[in-house]
């Protein structure tokens, strides 16, 4: 049975590495809060592995189904009966295999910047912040309530939030991390709403208990649930679609996109941890906890999902093809993925071999994980060679960094999609579950991967192969032992992880599924990942034309694809031609005329008043008798006639 | 219409008119002097009732003690010959009718109020009566209350003499 | 004509009460003041001695209050016109409105 003190252990170490690196790091840690803070993630990695071996090995399964196990309940605020803020842990497939993914890249990532933050002033508050990060995304991914995934889920976009505005003193820096925080904050309001009519139907804040009502045929909460419509569609239709919008504006799907790309303004190592590998999954995770609602009881919602996470995954393809800044290539890239992962949930059903698009998007999230990690760390290390972010300044690094740039080629051929990769494994399921559910979906996927594969290799030529463009001066090498040691070990998981058989530890209903393998069908994304890597040799290997004749040829495309599609200008327009104009500029008209007007006037009135009841001290000897008599003869008429 | 009741009303219109004049005049000195008038006339309502001892005291003491004083304090003021500022329109309205408006209360209840006198046997103010009573120290004697106005008055003495007191110039 | 009994003493003390009053009220002289104030206690005075009269003849108590009266009020003037003299040395004048340290 699993022992609940250790699996709370698992967030609550980098909890305390938080509050002990906060509270008293700058004083009495300043150069040793590195060790600590990574110590403390060793340990939670070790027992997130040792929980991992046992779910899965061990006790997890009854009778071939995979259990969802809660071994930690405590009640924390009843609201009614039924209806209650638990602070639990969750133990099923996916919360197992995320607390393994997370840990795993939180460490790798705390080992890297030993070595990318040395010297930072704020170490200590780094690795603090950095603690805080992997707590709240531990807790979200074990929350068994869905108001406790809420609370992490804020948690989580505060840790982002300080950890994109790391560097506070960069005016850019800062207002990346306003507009991650608000993006997301104005995304969270959709989740809200949808917990709050999830668990008005449902009558439980509880997700074993919410799913179990709302996808049983028979249950009273369903019906009521359907039957209830606002505009033509069913409440619960309307519930999820406003969960999924959270989802999407925490894993920057379209169009609540934007903050990903200038969110790059934080440290290299935490875009890695936090927009590549973890942060940006939520809402994957999210979707794929309430899958069994999605596929069994709104199947519309759930073709909402696909829609929205192919769009995602082409647009960004097509954006990250044009841009020139490594960072920038990656978040789209980042995107791209993530928009795969949402999409084959989008296509699958429930149960069997229906829900592969289940398998393969968990699948994709795992490998995904390992060798976007790999790619931000590994371009992490070429900035701190270059000093400078824009491919223009890079080119040739290949003899100056030879460790990065063999793992960064294998990260590169694991996202195109090469076997024996880990990504072939991955995307090729995920392509099989488009093909057999959805063939719109199944055209835009193969496209975005054959632009994937064009765009991640033009970014590896140009960085490690084309002309040198950097000024020949003084070199240091490659970083040290700590920065290239997690390099070598994501590769080796980017490298081996595509061969461990995923559906039979994670599946949309618990079952074992079994792993084909279509050898026919994977020829053509294979023929297209090799085309796009073939161009790009061809376009960036060397130093030639051939690029700006493409972009002035396409100018149009190029020029709008350069420009993310303007989506940036269209928000700053409707904020503030729109929103400010018409509400917010009224608003502070009355706050400022009509409510401080009428304060004022209070605090006016109240002068004017003490003002003539001062001026009954006058000083003047006879007044003071008048007022003397008056009041006696008050008090007279007041004896004689009122009090008997 | 005996005698009593005609000097009683012509005291009465005395005493009245005066202090009237007294309160209402512009010249400083009449002012005393009409207050002079007022006084003699309460001394001769007093004389009336035959109460002699009271009147006696309040010509001597009032009379000749405090007007006399309040001229000497005119004099030393320097106010006696010229006229006195007009109080405010306003002022001298709202003081009349708050006057006014206090006497027709007390008027009020007064008319209301059924005086009974004790029924007792009288006793006759003559000065043996009162000077046996005041120096007395049985329930009735006012020994205490005697003894204690003379210290105030020592106390008034000595406090007029430390008020008016002229500071010494700072010597060089 | 009536014959005088005690509501017409009491009649002629009133009025000369509030004659007082307004004297205390209107005038700007302070000697004048006092003036009204001595007018007051002189009702005060006819008050007592009417009651003791009429209502209290067993007793002489009212006599005893007013010559008290009378020698209190003699005392009082007398300090009245030291603190008079005091204030015409600093401020040069006696009126009443010129004395207005005390206000607000």
């Amino acid at each position: 049975m699993p022992n609940a003190t250790y699996i709370a252990l698992i967030p609550l170490l980098p909890l305390a590495g938080f509050l002990m690196l906060g509270l008293f790091g700058r004083k009495y840690f300043k150069n040793t809060s590195g060790i600590i803070a990574t110590t403390l993630l060793l340990i939670s990695t070790a027992l997130a592995l040792y929980t991992a071996y046992g779910y899965f090995f061990e006790y997890g399964k009854v009778d071939g189904v995979y259990q969802k196990l809660v071994p930690l309940k405590y009640t924390w605020l009843q609201f009614s009966e039924g209806v209650s803020i638990d602070m639990g842990i969750i133990l099923d497939p996916i919360s197992v295999m995320m607390l393994v993914v997370v840990t795993f890249i939180s460490l790798m990532v705390h080992i890297y910047s030993l070595g990318y933050m040395k010297g930072d002033e704020r170490f200590p508050v780094y690795y603090g912040f950095l603690g805080l990060f992997t707590f709240s995304m531990l807790g979200l991914v074990v929350s068994s309530n869905i108001f406790q995934i809420y609370i992490f889920w804020e948690l989580v976009g505060v840790s982002s939030f300080l950890l994109i505005g790391y560097y506070y003193d960069k005016p850019s820096a800062v207002a990346a991390c306003k507009k991650a925080f608000i993006v997301t904050r104005f995304a969270d309001v959709g989740f809200l709403i949808g917990i709050l009519i999830l668990s008005f139907y449902s009558g439980t804040l509880d997700f074993n208990t919410l799913i179990e009502r709302l996808t049983v045929p028979e249950s009273n909460e369903l019906k009521n649930a359907v039957a209830a419509s606002f505009l033509g569609v069913s409440a619960l239709t309307w519930g999820l679609v406003l969960v999924f919008i959270g989802g999407a504006g925490k894993s920057a799907m379209f169009p609540l996109h934007i903050w990903l790309p200038d969110a790059m303004e934080g440290p290299t190592p935490v875009s890695a941890l936090i927009h590549a590998a973890t942060m940006v999954v939520a809402g994957v995770f999210l979707v794929a906890r309430l899958f069994p609602v999605f596929a069994i009881s709104a199947p519309s919602a759930l073709s909402l999902v696909g829609y929205v996470g192919a769009i995602s995954a082409l647009i960004a393809a097509v954006i990250a093809c044009t841009q020139t800044d490594i960072k920038r290539v990656l978040a789209y890239s980042t995107m791209s993925q993530i928009g795969y992962m949402m999409f084959a949930l989008g296509v699958s059903k429930y149960g069997g071999e229906e829900g592969l698009g289940y398998t393969a998007s968990m699948f994709h999230l795992f490998t995904h994980a390992m060798f976007k990690a790999l790619l931000f760390l590994g371009a992490g290390a070429v900035i701190h060679f270059i000093h400078s972010n824009e491919m223009k300044d890079m080119g040739g690094l290949r003899k100056y960094l030879p460790i990065t740039h063999i793992t960064f080629l294998i990260a590169c051929l694991a996202i195109a999609g090469v076997p024996p990769f880990a990504g072939f494994f991955s995307k090729e399921e995920i392509l099989l579950a488009a093909y057999q559910h959805n063939p719109t979906i199944y055209w835009i996927a193969l496209i975005t991967s054959g632009l994937t594969a064009f765009y991640m290799f033009r970014l590896y030529f140009s960085i490690f192969w084309n002309k040198e463009h950097h000024p020949h001066g003084e070199r240091h090498g490659e970083g040290g032992f700590v920065m290239m040691m997690p390099l070598v070990l994501l590769a080796v998981g980017a490298a081996a992880a595509g061969f461990i058989p995923f559906g039979h530890f994670v599946s949309s209903d618990g079952k074992q599924l079994g792993t084909e393998f279509h050898l026919q069908f994977s020829i053509a994304p294979v023929v297209l990942g090799l085309a796009g890597i073939f161009i790009a040799m061809w376009m960036y290997k060397k130093e030639n034309s051939k690029p700006d004749k493409l972009a002035t040829s396409l100018s149009g495309l190029y020029k709008a694809a350069y420009h993310k599609f303007y989506i940036d200008e269209i928000y700053l327009f409707i904020t503030k031609k729109i929103i400010f104009n018409l509400i917010g500029r009224p608003a502070a008209w009355i706050d400022k005329n009509i409510v401080d007007g009428l304060m004022n006037a209070t605090g006016n009135g109240t002068k004017d008043i003490s003002e003539i009841i001062k001026g009954v001290q006058s000083g003047k000897v006879q007044q003071y008798a008048i007022y003397f008599l008056a009041g006696i003869i008050g008090l007279a008429l007041l004896f004689i006639y009122w009090w008997k | 219409m005996s005698g009593s009741t005609i000097i009683f009303y012509l005291l009465a219109t005395l005493t009245l008119v005066s202090a009237l004049l007294a309160v209402t005049t512009r010249m400083i000195f009449r002012a005393a002097i009409y207050l002079l008038f007022s006084l003699i006339g309460i001394a001769g309502i007093y004389f009336w009732l035959q109460y002699e001892f009271i009147a006696a005291v309040q010509i001597v003491v009032y009379v000749g003690g405090i007007v006399v004083l309040i001229i000497f304090s005119i004099f030393l003021t320097q106010q006696a010959g010229e006229q006195l500022p007009k109080q405010k329109l306003g002022r001298q309205v709202f003081a009349a009718l708050a006057a006014f408006c206090g006497l027709a209360l007390v008027m009020l209840q007064l008319a209301q109020h059924t005086f009974t006198g004790t029924g007792n046997k009288a006793i006759e103010p003559t000065v043996a009566n009162i000077g046996n009573q005041m120096l007395g120290v049985d329930d009735n004697g006012y020994a205490l209350p005697f003894e204690v106005v003379s210290i105030l008055l020592l106390a008034a003495l000595i406090g007029c003499i430390v008020i008016a007191l002229k500071s010494k110039p700072e010597t060089t | 004509m009536i014959e005088p009994g005690l509501y017409h003493i009491l009649f002629i003390s009133a009025t000369l009460f509030f004659i007082g009053v307004y004297g205390f009220f209107t005038r700007r002289n302070l000697v004048t003041m006092l003036m009204s104030v001595e007018l007051i206690l002189n009702s005060v005075n006819l008050n007592f001695i009417a009651f003791n009269k009429y209502l209290w003849y067993d007793r002489l108590d009212g006599v005893f209050f007013t010559i008290f009266i009378i020698a209190i009020a003699a005392a009082e003037a007398a300090v009245a016109i030291a603190i008079i003299i005091n204030l015409y040395r600093s401020h040069k004048s006696i009126d009443v409105e010129d004395a207005e340290e005390m206000k607000y």
